[in-house]
């Protein structure tokens, strides 16, 4: 079958099995690797895209459900070669190490704050809470999201650690 | 040997500026970011080769059967379909079983019998992937089910049926036994003390579960005979020597390239047969061969951790000083005993059971069987079982205090090695090299506020409101090791690092150990900048292909810093000290002459008379001459053999609130102040310990890998394998002092691992706080809702 969406601003056309997965569809036909797979059963979110802004899993998305409508991956988050400040802000407080989970925790960073341009922590941590890190334990995700939502306004220009507050201690 | 409980400079608070950095140490943003947040990581499944073909494998239904009969014929007549191989077809070319990591063999593809849920039977190459896994449901496996072996505690019944009868002779399920300390001197202790607490306890069987899956990409080029794999490995040199032994393949016809990981958390350690499959999938078709395992595939095959059922035994005065431990162990290894640890130490370093404390005498147990479940047993950050090691004595201190009626903290602080006894040998051999356990303590307790939160508790106990605070004070070993002492099939467990200076005074790296999200990129830039005072940003790191880079053994046990890292900074001294020479013969003095600042040797007395790193690189590849006896060039390379382990230790504290009507625990607070000597890039450390908090949480709460009475894993997929969100964990609290260790050059000790080691025992010991009006002194892993309220009723059971 043939289907037809819109790929970060591109229209896209291919020809497709009606069981293609929007994920492999992303990465194997359109070679957008920066979407990636962890669990088949929605339940890591490595996989997030948006469609029409609202996050998805694109995992369990077939490809030919996304026909007609407008997907925004990774490669899509920075406009014109400008970073989004979601992804200034994982790389300024540490939000990501093995990477893994970082573009979907980022999609889903990115649909919060547009809709919720000041979220709280318990909002950011709601907002992530269907995807899993491995890694960092969250609390520098839920950091970098608050910078990104407070900082990346330039109020702040030189980088502290949030938590340095107490010598010897970080909170 | 200094502690240090404040920042020694501000580089511990302050970020540094990237590009502009001078020199080395301190808070760093990280190299590898840039390509990572705008979605260019290159993981194993992005690799991508022309004509490149899809492996997918079929995995055993059943814990325990003889195959007696498999039909493939309907698979190879699928249209898409290139190759299906069974166990029978790898057996004729001898490549049936492979050597793991631990001297026992493992079925790549099962021949005569399964012999666990998810064991590899049979695979197939198709054109994509979904022909592949398609091609699957056409094989057609007639099994005789055989009764399986799920609960280790019955693997040595008499009545046992015998899991692995491919082994000649082999009559039980029995692995090994093994034992530390002295039996008779602690037996006497015991006899002679006032007070002994015994208790049994589970560490449940878990799983690393990174976020990445394990897969490869097998390229044979049969005109020049080479083979080059991309997998998802921690250990890219080790596999490579351990390819070349069974598929007979020269070593130096074959490539492994580790691409960027996913994360490991010991995962990524052994080699699993779905990359023994690609190979021969590549040789047999020509052609690149891809397999990237499911999740499924990862819960259910791969290598799990712990396992351990623990018997535990703690003598102490009635005033509270802690004689002696003793523990007996039963680890369930699987069917295969595939767990990654160096050969003499079977155990792993479950030895360091004798924890922070001064003991008079410890001793130490353990049988391990062959169950019908997937093979592993070290994984998930633990150290090589100290994971295992720290839960235990961390909860049989807990469970003293608990008896005596003390104070845990006060127990600890009456117990913990005093600064001036390190270096310290324990009970059981092991040196810790260095350590201020009290300062560390004391620095947990401040950030906590310790005595308010008790005042809390007293006052939430008073209205029936349900509230714990445990802690934990624990001792790591890591950095393995010694060649004299360890080694991994032979291969000993020292690691190397190459530096190159380029003639503009730009440097390359190359190590033998691979990062899964550590961050080396960074941190070994750093490590040498600060040597060599070149700026990290003119540094680049090259890690994760053996075509690149020095022999080693990879990253697991947290040995990059400590045996890497030692590699790193000796090469960089290596060549400051070819670069002194040089440079005396730039300035026309004698070496003795010149004084090094960061970044430039000069003159002793004339600062004005110097010469830059960048000068002398130039200078060594340049034209005119150099020193008498001097080769050209400024490269230099080290292989690392560690004087001992290092011993980073932690103080925790986790403070939860328990709901009497539910069950449900809440961590409300976590306070982890951890020494891991001289602190390269505090923003990574701080990152590390974050993420084996979460960790530890996880295990403690809600991980479990779980099955049936006939061997069917109920815990084969993320709805039923819990893993913590960022609404289970909360903002994390950290802290550190720092007790450098004496024999590493640059005093780091290493710390990937800490909280996850460090952290369960806190949690639990908060949880049987908060229940202690119920009188419970124990409840086993994981601390789920129906488990505690379970305890608070007095029917709690063992997990297993």
């Amino acid at each position: 079958m043939q289907v037809t969406m819109t790929v970060n601003g591109e229209a896209v056309t291919r020809e497709i099995e009606g069981r293609l997965l929007l994920v492999h569809f992303l990465r194997d036909t359109l070679g957008l690797t920066g979407t990636h797979w962890g669990c088949d059963t929605s339940n890591c979110g490595t996989c997030v895209v948006l469609m029409d802004g609202e996050p998805v899993k694109s995992c369990t998305v077939l490809a030919a459900m996304a026909g007609g409508h407008e997907i925004r991956t990774v490669e899509g988050l920075a406009a014109g070669g400008e970073l989004d400040p979601v992804q200034r802000g994982f790389m300024n407080c540490h939000g990501l190490q093995c990477g893994f989970c970082t573009p979907g925790m980022m999609m889903t960073a990115r649909a919060l704050l547009d809709r919720n341009p000041d979220p709280t922590e318990h909002e950011i941590r709601e907002a992530i809470s269907g995807q899993i890190c491995r890694c960092t334990g969250y609390k520098n995700i839920v950091e970098s999201i608050r910078w990104a939502a407070t900082d990346a306004a330039g109020t702040r220009t030189t980088l502290e650690p949030v938590e340095a507050q107490s010598v010897g201690s970080a909170s | 040997m200094t502690t240090v409980a404040e920042p020694q400079t501000a580089r511990e608070t302050a970020f540094v500026d990237n590009d502009r950095h001078p020199v080395g140490h301190g808070r760093m943003l990280r190299k590898e970011d840039p390509r990572f947040v705008r979605g260019r990581g290159h993981y194993l499944d992005d690799v991508q080769l022309p004509g490149m073909l899809h492996l997918a494998i079929l995995r055993s239904p059943l814990a325990h059967a003889k195959i007696t009969a498999i039909d493939i014929t309907a698979a190879q007549a699928h249209p898409r379909v290139k190759l299906v191989v069974t166990g029978a077809m790898l057996a004729e070319k001898n490549l049936a079983w492979m050597p793991t990591l631990s001297n026992d063999v493992q079925a790549v593809l099962a021949t005569d019998k399964v012999r666990f849920q998810g064991q590899e039977v049979a695979f197939v190459v198709a054109e994509d992937r979904y022909a592949a896994r398609d091609a699957l449901e056409l094989i057609d496996v007639t099994y005789e089910e055989l009764r399986p072996v799920i609960d280790a505690r019955h693997a040595l019944d008499p009545d046992a049926p015998v899991i692995r009868d491919d082994l000649k002779d082999k009559k039980d399920n029995h692995i090994f036994d093994w034992e530390t300390g002295d039996k008779d001197a602690t037996e006497k202790v015991f006899a002679a003390a006032d007070v002994v607490v015994t208790q049994d306890m589970v560490y449940p069987r878990v799983h690393p579960a990174p976020m990445e899956t394990c897969g490869a990409v097998a390229d044979y080029d049969p005109i020049d005979g080479k083979l080059t794999l991309w997998s998802t490995t921690q250990a890219p040199h080790a596999h490579r020597t351990l390819y070349a032994i069974v598929a007979g393949l020269p070593e130096h016809k074959i490539r492994v390239i580790s691409p960027d990981i996913g994360g490991g958390f010991g995962n990524k350690v052994p080699i699993y047969p779905g990359y023994v499959c690609a190979i021969v999938g590549s040789l047999l078709t020509g052609k690149p061969v891809k397999w990237m395992e499911d999740r499924s595939e990862n819960l259910t095959s791969t290598s799990f951790a712990r396992d351990y059922v623990m018997h535990g035994e703690i003598a102490a005065t009635k005033d509270g000083k802690i004689l002696a431990i003793r523990t007996h162990v039963l680890a369930d290894h699987g069917a295969f005993n595939g767990q990654a640890a160096p050969v003499k130490y079977p155990a792993g370093f479950f030895g360091v059971f004798c924890g922070s404390y001064d003991l008079e005498a410890a001793y130490a147990h353990q049988t391990a069987v062959y169950t019908n479940k997937a093979p592993g047993g070290v994984a998930y950050a633990c150290s090589f079982r100290i994971t295992e090691a720290v839960y235990l004595v961390e909860r049989m201190v807990d469970c003293l205090a608990f008896e005596l009626g003390m104070d845990p903290v006060e127990l600890r602080r009456k117990n913990l090695l005093r600064p001036e006894q390190f270096p310290y040998t324990t009970k059981t051999g092991w040196v810790f090299d260095s350590g201020n356990y009290q300062a560390t303590l004391d620095e947990a307790l401040r950030i906590a506020g310790y005595d308010e939160l008790r005042r809390e508790q007293a006052a939430k106990r008073e209205r029936g409101e349900l509230m714990g605070i445990g802690v934990s004070t624990f001792t790591e070993a890591v950095g393995a090791g010694p060649r004299k002492d360890m080694d991994i099939l032979g291969l000993g467990m020292n690691d190397g690092c190459e530096l190159r200076i380029h003639p503009t005074g730009k440097a390359t790296v190359r190590l033998s150990v691979q990062t899964q999200g550590q961050g080396h990129e960074t941190t070994f830039a750093q490590i040498v900048g600060e040597e060599l005072g070149i700026p990290p940003a003119d540094i680049e790191v090259v890690h994760g292909d053996t075509d690149q880079t020095p022999f080693g053994l990879g990253t697991y046990g947290s040995r990059s810093t400590p045996v890497s890292g030692a590699a790193a900074a000796l090469v960089a001294r290596k060549i400051r000290d070819k670069a002194r020479i040089i440079a005396s013969g730039m300035l026309e003095v004698s070496v003795a002459d010149l004084e090094w600042d960061k970044g430039s040797f000069q003159v002793a007395g004339d600062p004005g008379k110097a010469v830059t790193i960048q000068q002398i690189a130039m200078r060594a590849h340049g034209a005119g001459d150099l020193p008498q006896g001097l080769e050209g060039g400024l490269d230099a390379e080290v292989c690392y053999n560690p004087s001992n382990l290092t011993y980073p230790n932690g103080a925790y504290i986790c403070v939860v609130d328990v709901d009497p009507g539910t069950g449900k625990v809440t961590v409300r607070r976590f306070i982890a102040v951890d020494d891991c000597g001289t602190r390269i890039n505090p923003m990574i450390i701080e990152g590390q310990v974050h993420g084996g908090l979460a960790d530890g949480i996880g295990m403690a709460l809600m991980e479990m890998i779980s099955f049936d009475e006939d061997g069917n894993c109920l815990s084969g997929s993320l709805m039923d394998y819990l893993l913590p969100t960022a609404l289970e964990v909360p903002a994390f609290e950290t802290g550190f002092t720092v007790t450098p260790s004496p024999h590493h050059p640059i005093g780091a000790k290493g710390v990937g691992e800490s909280a996850t080691v460090g952290s369960p025992p806190a949690v639990v010991n908060a949880v049987i706080d908060a229940l202690r009006p119920f009188g419970v002194r124990h409840v086993d892993m994981p601390l789920t809702p129906s488990r505690v309220w379970e305890a608070m009723q007095g029917t709690v059971q063992p997990p297993i």
